[in-house]
């Protein structure tokens, strides 16, 4: 008679970037950093904190993270320096529907 | 001791981008930062369907570097305990299980295992991200939201009922902690989350997760939305520890300085009040302004 199988099987995900593919292409407007008005000072990172995908970078010049970045705005709206404008389109390199 | 200042929170993210989550989610900001504060080597999370469900993402990928256990709707608090249960009885120490669920799956069809959890004592923290409705199948009602909404299931006349009031029932269990928090205060969210970890026995958070599609108001005024929840006390931030009450962040100093804004300042940027009647916004700012006076009162007899 064959052995009893007592191995369990489970579903198992692995963590990974872009689960949902670019979400950079949800985009309708692109964050975009002044960094001469940017305070480049630690005691702020308002946008860092505030940003829900976690796409900006916490050391200075600032950097976000174009490929998931979903355009919400946030940054722009709370940066204290309004270094942050939020530019028209997914201001993203090769994009089909920009033209380039 | 406090955290200050942005830079004091961990550098480390522990979602990875990319997820399924809508641009300007409150409870996406939320899960960020309490992850910070939780030991995501240490930690396992319970998640049942919700937005939550879809964040962490379509097999076999997940965004999320911390194991998570998905289960049933109704069975968060039951789910949560077996995961307690099990660790204890395999002898591995040290693990904080977490349960993430949203307003529908705690205030209504979770409600009967996470009373049975607290009853119990399980030694969990239970974190209720309520954004005020059944947002991942569309904006249905439920016993969070607020009077004068409309949602997908209240069309016509909005809801007519208030807000159930979940912490005054989950405080009955008298349970060693329970807190309120929002992610336009990501500071006293981390706080209270680390807090929480390090207390033994059974801990609820209840985070207010403003939802820019589900209550209709622009996706750059995340931030902007939770803080007026405060300043109107809408949404009151505080704790209690071992029965002591105490008003923390924003509403102590609303408390101390005062300055409240109106409901009527509130509801009208969001969209899901659009059919919202002087006559309930009257109700509401009655019933928002009994709740602040009790909160204010509780928080004077906690410190004396
Ligand atoms: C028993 C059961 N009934 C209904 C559903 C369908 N369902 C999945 S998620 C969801 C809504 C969840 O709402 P809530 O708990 O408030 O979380 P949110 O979606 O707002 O994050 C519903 C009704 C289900 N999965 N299981
Ligand atoms: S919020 Fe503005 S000033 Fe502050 S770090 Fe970000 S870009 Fe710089
Ligand atoms: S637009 Fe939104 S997602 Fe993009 S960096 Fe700013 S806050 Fe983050
Ligand atoms: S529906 Fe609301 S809670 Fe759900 S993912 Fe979108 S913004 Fe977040």
């Amino acid at each position: 008679m064959a052995e009893k199988n007592r191995e369990t099987v489970v579903a198992v995900s692995k963590p990974a970037a872009g689960e949902a593919g670019r979400t950079g292409d949800w985009r309708s407007h692109t964050p975009r950093i002044d960094h001469e008005k940017c305070s480049q000072q630690e005691s702020c990172l308002l946008c860092w904190m505030y940003c829900p995908d976690g796409v900006i970078s916490r050391e200075f010049p600032l950097e976000i993270d174009v490929e998931y970045c979903k355009g919400c705005g946030i940054c722009a709206e709370e940066c204290p320096r309004k270094a942050i404008t939020m530019v028209q389109g997914r201001q993203s390199q090769g994009d089909p529907d920009e033209g380039h | 001791m406090a955290t200050k200042a942005a830079k004091e929170l961990p550098k480390e993210e522990f979602i990875l981008p990319g997820t399924r989550s809508c641009a300007a989610c409150g409870l996406m900001l939320t899960y960020r930062h309490s992850l910070k504060a939780l030991d995501p080597g240490k930690t396992i999370v319970a998640v049942p369907a919700s937005c939550m469900t879809v964040l962490h993402g379509v097999y076999p990928i997940t965004p999320v570097k911390v194991i998570c256990v998905n289960n049933p709707f109704a069975a968060t608090g039951a789910a949560a305990s077996g995961i307690v249960a099990g660790l204890k009885a395999t002898g591995k120490a040290g693990y904080t299980v977490v349960a993430f669920a949203g307003d529908g799956g705690t205030y209504d069809i979770g409600i009967q295992s996470l009373s049975g959890a607290l009853e119990r004592g399980t030694d969990f923290m239970y974190v209720c991200y309520d954004n005020e409705g059944y947002m991942n199948t569309g904006t249905q009602r439920s016993s969070a939201s607020p009077a004068g909404a409309v949602t997908t299931t209240t069309p016509i006349l909005a809801k007519l009922q208030h807000k159930k009031d979940m912490l005054r029932i989950v405080e009955a269990h008298r349970i060693p902690y329970v807190a309120t928090a929002s992610p336009s205060f990501p500071l006293d969210l981390y706080d209270k989350v680390r807090k929480a970890k390090e207390i033994k026995g059974s801990r609820y958070i209840e985070v207010h997760a403003p939802c820019p599609p589900g209550w209709g108001f622009p996706n750059k005024d995340l931030i902007k939305m939770g803080k007026l929840a405060a300043d109107t006390a809408v949404h009151v931030l505080y704790e209690i520890v071992d029965g002591k009450f105490r008003l923390t962040s924003r509403s102590l100093r609303l408390a101390e300085k005062g300055g409240k804004k109106t409901v009527a300042d509130y509801v009208k940027g969001q969209t899901r009040f659009k059919k919202i009647t002087e006559g309930q916004i009257q109700a509401l700012q009655e019933f928002t302004d009994r709740r602040w006076y009790e909160f204010m009162e509780r928080h004077q007899n906690g410190r004396s």
